[in-house]
C-alpha cells in the first residue's frame, strides 16, 4: 500500500493532476478549457519536481533546492506560456469567430 | 592592270534584276522601268569607259574579285578581264541591251508581268556579261548556262499558253545537249592539260600558253585538239542554233519580240562564235574540227535561208534569217577568220536587233498580228518603222554602203581564198537572204492592207520610247560597218587590227582587183535577188502561187522545215517519253510497290513495339504513381489538422512506449 505522507502519495496526486489535465486538453472542444488542462499539467509537474526535491534531497542529505527553483521556473512558464497562448487564441477568436478548436483545422496537410 | 570597274559593269544589271525582282511590284511601272534602263545605260558608259581606258595603252584589264576555288593544285578566280574581244562584245551588249531595254518600256506597255519582264532582261544583261567578261573557263560556263536559263525564262513568258512553256522547254533540253558536250570538251581540255603540263587550270591564259603540250595526247582515237574541239562546237551549236541543234530557235520566237531581239538575235546566240573566236588558239590546232565547223555552219546558213523563204510569220522569217546568219559566222570562223566572223557579230547585231524591233513595232501597230499575209501596205501608216525596216533590210542583204555588206563581203572574200565551193554556197544563201528579206519587207509594206477592220482602226505609230532606240540602230547598222572596209579601198582596217591582241587575225593575199570583182558579183547577186521578190511580191502578185504548184515537193518541204522536227520527234522525243511512260510504270508498280510493303511492315513493327509501351512500360509507370496516390490519400488522413488528434496519437504513443518499457524491465 502506498504510504501517507510519503513519496508516493504526492507522484500519485501528481499523475492524477497530469492525468485530468491531459483528458482536458484531449477532450474539450473549447480552446480555453483546453488552456486549463495545460495549466493543470504544468502544476503536476511542478508538483513532481517539489516532492522529488524533498525526498532526494532529504537522502542525500544536502540542500541543493535545485527541485523548487525547477518548480518556481515551471511556475513562471506557465504564466509565460498563459499570456502568449492567451494572446494567440484572441487572435484566433477574431479571425474565425468560435473558440471551437475543430474548426481550427487549416494548417492540415 | 587592276581595274575595278569592271565588276560594276556586271553589278550594276545583277542588282537591279535582284531589287526589281523583289520590290518591283511595290515601286510602280515608272520607277521598274527607270531602274531598269539606268542600271544598263550606266554599264554601258562604265564599259565604254573601260574600253577607252584599254584602247588607250592595250592592257589586258583584270579585276580579282574573289579566290573561287582553291584547293592544293586549283586556284579559280571570280575574276573579270577585258581585252580586245571582250571590249567589242561588252560594247555590243550593253549598248543594244541599253536601247532594247528603252525600246521594252513602249513594248511591253500593257503587259501584267511588267516586274518579271523587266527583272528577267537584267539577270540576262548580267549573265551575259559574265560570259565575255570571264577570264577561265568555269566563270564562263556560269555565264553560259545563266543565259541559257533567263532565254528559257523569256521564251516561257508568256507560259500561260501551254505551247509557249513548251517552246521554254525545247529552248532549254536542246541547249543542255549542247552543253553536256561543252563539259565533255572542256573537262577534257582541263584533264589533258593537268596529266600533260601539270597545269591543274582553266584560266584561258594559262591554257594558252600550253596548249601545245597536249598536242600527241589522244582520246578516243582522235587527237585531243580535235577531240576538245568538236565537243566545244558541238555546245557552241547549241548556244548558236547550228545544225543539229538549232531546232529551238525558231520555237523561241514565243517570247516577247525585244527578246528576240536582244537574246536571240544580237547577244546570246553569238556566245558560240565568241567562245570559238576566245579560244581561236585552240580550234587553229585542230583543221579537221575546222572543216566541220565550216561545213555545218555553211549547211546551216543555206538550209535555213531556204526554210525562211517560206515562212509567213514574221518573227520565223527573222528566226529562221538568224539561224542562216549564225551559219555564215560559223563559216567564217570555220576557214580560220575569226575577225571576219566576230565583224559580222557585231553588224549582225545591229541589223537584226533593229529588224527585230521593227518588226516587233509592226506587230505592236497590227494588234498583235504576226502573219505578214494579213499585213501589207503599212508603209503609209507607220513611215518610221518602215523606213526602218527598209535600212535593216538593205543592210542584211548586204547592200552598200550598209554595215552587213562589209562584214559579208569579208566572209566572202575569205572564203573564196579558202574554198570555192564554200564561196559558192555562202554566195547562194546572200542571195536567198536578200530575196526573202525583200519578200518580208514587200509582203508587210507594199501591196493591200489586208488587217481586218478593227485592227485597221487601231492601226498607229509606235510611242517615241521605241522609235528612238529604232533610229539609233538605223544609224549603226548605216555606219556599224566602216570600221573594217574592204582592202581595195584605202580606207581604215580598224576592226582587225583591233582585236589582233586577243584573236589569230588572217588576212587574205588574193589581188585587191579580185576582191572588187567579188564584191562587185556579191552586190550584183543581192539586187538581183533584191528585183525578183520585187516581181514576185510587188508586181506579179500571182507568181508565188503559181511557183508554189509548180514545185509543190519542194514547196512542202521548205514549209514543213525539212520535217526536222518530226524526225527528232520521232527519234528522240517520242522513244523518250514512252521510256519515261514505262518507267513511271515499273515506279508506281515495283517501286511504289516495294516501299508500301515496307511501309506495312513497319508499320506492324511500330504497332508491337507501341503496345508494348502503353501496357508495360506506361503500365509500370501508372502502377507505381497509383500506388503512391493512394497511399497518399490514406496517410492524408491522418494529418487532418485537429490538434488533438495529434495529441491524442503523440500521448498513445508515449504510453505504449512506457508501457513497453516497463513489461520489458519490469516495475
Amino acid at each position: 500500500m502506498i504510504e501517507l505522507g510519503g513519496l508516493h502519495s504526492y507522484l500519485v496526486v501528481g499523475a492524477f493532476l497530469f492525468c485530468a489535465g491531459m483528458a482536458c486538453v484531449l477532450l474539450k472542444r473549447n480552446v480555453i478549457h483546453m488552456l486549463m488542462g495545460i495549466e493543470l499539467i504544468f502544476n503536476a509537474s511542478a508538483i513532481n519536481f517539489i516532492a522529488f526535491d524533498h525526498f532526494n534531497s532529504m537522502e542525500l542529505s544536502g540542500q541543493l533546492m535545485s527541485g523548487q527553483v525547477m518548480g518556481l521556473f515551471v511556475i513562471v512558464l506557465a504564466a509565460a506560456e498563459a499570456a502568449v497562448a492567451l494572446a494567440l487564441v484572441l487572435a484566433m477568436f477574431q479571425m474565425i469567430k468560435t473558440p471551437n478548436i475543430d474548426d481550427m483545422s487549416k494548417l492540415k496537410g | 592592270m587592276e581595274n575595278n570597274a569592271l565588276l560594276w559593269i556586271i553589278l550594276f544589271p545583277l542588282l537591279s534584276s535582284i531589287f526589281i525582282r523583289l520590290y518591283g511590284k511595290g515601286v510602280g511601272r515608272k520607277a521598274v522601268s527607270l531602274i531598269a534602263c539606268s542600271s544598263v545605260g550606266v554599264s554601258f558608259v562604265l564599259a565604254v569607259y573601260a574600253v577607252l581606258a584599254f584602247a588607250s595603252d592595250h592592257q589586258v584589264q583584270v579585276d580579282h574579285v574573289f579566290l573561287w576555288l582553291r584547293t592544293d593544285q586549283l586556284h579559280t578566280w571570280f575574276r573579270l578581264s577585258l581585252d580586245s574581244l571582250s571590249a567589242v562584245m561588252i560594247c555590243v551588249i550593253t549598248g543594244v541591251g541599253t536601247l532594247i531595254h528603252v525600246y521594252s518600256t513602249g513594248y511591253m506597255h500593257h503587259e501584267k508581268a511588267f516586274e518579271r519582264y523587266f527583272a528577267y532582261l537584267n539577270l540576262f544583261m548580267a549573265m551575259m556579261l559574265i560570259l565575255v567578261l570571264a577570264d577561265n573557263f568555269l566563270l564562263m560556263f556560269v555565264g553560259w548556262e545563266g543565259v541559257g536559263l533567263c532565254s528559257y525564262l523569256l521564251i516561257g513568258f508568256y507560259y500561260q499558253d501551254h505551247k509557249n512553256a513548251d517552246a521554254g522547254k525545247k529552248a532549254f533540253v536542246v541547249n543542255r545537249v549542247g552543253d553536256f558536250a561543252f563539259i565533255v570538251g572542256l573537262l577534257s581540255l582541263f584533264w589533258a592539260l593537268g596529266t600533260q603540263a601539270g597545269v591543274w587550270s582553266f584560266d584561258f591564259a594559262v591554257i594558252r600558253d600550253h596548249i601545245s603540250s597536249i598536242s600527241s595526247v589522244q582520246i578516243l582515237g582522235l587527237s585531243a585538239f580535235t577531240f576538245i574541239s568538236l565537243m566545244m562546237f558541238i555546245g557552241a551549236t547549241g548556244k548558236s542554233a547550228q545544225i543539229p541543234l538549232y531546232v529551238w530557235l525558231p520555237d523561241a520566237m514565243a517570247g516577247p519580240t525585244p527578246v528576240s531581239a536582244l537574246i536571240h538575235a544580237a547577244t546570246m546566240v553569238t556566245s558560240g562564235i565568241y567562245m570559238i573566236c576566245r579560244l581561236s588558239f585552240l580550234f587553229d590546232a585542230a583543221p579537221v574540227t575546222l572543216e566541220v565547223i565550216s561545213w555545218i555552219g555553211g549547211l546551216t546558213a543555206l538550209f535555213a535561208a531556204t526554210m525562211a523563204l517560206v515562212q509567213n510569220d514574221i518573227k520565223k522569217v527573222l528566226a529562221y534569217s538568224t539561224v542562216s546568219q549564225l551559219g555564215y559566222m560559223f563559216l567564217a570562223c570555220g576557214v580560220g577568220a575569226y575577225a571576219s566572223g566576230m565583224f559580222h557579230v557585231v553588224t549582225h547585231a545591229f541589223f537584226k536587233a533593229l529588224l527585230f524591233l521593227g518588226a516587233g513595232s509592226v506587230i505592236h501597230a497590227c494588234s498583235h498580228e504576226q502573219d505578214m499575209r494579213k499585213m501589207g501596205g503599212l508603209r503609209k501608216s507607220l513611215p518610221i518603222t518602215f523606213w526602218i525596216f527598209v535600212i535593216g533590210t538593205l543592210a542584211i542583204s548586204g547592200m552598200f554602203p550598209f554595215a552587213g555588206f562589209f562584214s559579208k563581203d569579208e566572209i566572202l572574200w575569205q572564203l573564196w581564198n579558202h574554198s570555192k565551193y564554200l564561196w559558192f554556197l555562202a554566195i547562194f544563201t546572200a542571195g536567198l537572204t536578200s530575196f526573202y528579206m525583200f519578200r518580208c519587207l514587200f509582203m508587210t509594206f507594199w501591196g493591200e492592207c489586208k488587217l481586218d477592220a478593227s485592227s485597221k482602226a487601231a492601226l498607229h505609230e509606235s510611242p517615241p520610247s521605241m522609235t528612238i532606240p529604232l533610229i539609233t540602230l538605223a544609224v549603226l547598222s548605216c555606219v556599224g560597218g566602216w570600221v573594217w572596209w574592204p582592202g581595195f579601198m584605202p580606207l581604215t582596217q580598224f576592226f582587225p587590227h583591233w582585236l589582233e591582241s586577243s584573236v589569230i587575225v588572217r588576212h587574205p593575199h588574193g589581188s585587191h582587183f579580185a576582191e572588187l570583182l567579188l564584191t562587185a558579183l556579191s552586190l550584183l547577186v543581192a539586187l538581183g535577188s533584191a528585183s525578183m521578190a520585187y516581181v514576185f511580191y510587188v508586181s506579179n502578185i500571182s507568181l508565188p502561187q503559181k511557183c508554189g504548184a509548180k514545185c509543190k515537193a519542194l514547196y512542202k518541204v521548205f514549209a514543213n522545215l525539212y520535217y526536222v522536227d518530226e524526225i527528232y520527234e520521232a527519234l528522240f522525243v517520242r522513244p523518250c517519253k514512252s521510256l519515261s511512260k514505262s518507267l513511271s510504270v515499273f515506279d508506281q508498280k515495283y517501286v511504289d510497290g516495294f516501299v508500301n510493303g515496307m511501309s506495312k511492315v513497319l508499320r506492324l513493327v511500330v504497332f508491337i513495339m507501341g503496345s508494348i509501351d502503353r501496357f508495360i512500360v506506361d503500365g509500370l509507370v501508372h502502377f507505381f504513381a497509383y500506388l503512391t496516390k493512394t497511399m497518399g490519400i490514406w496517410v492524408q488522413r491522418i494529418q487532418n489538422g485537429h490538434i488533438q488528434m495529434y495529441l491524442a496519437v503523440l500521448v498513445t504513443g508515449v504510453g505504449f512506449f512506457i508501457a513497453l518499457y516497463l513489461g520489458y524491465f519490469g516495475l
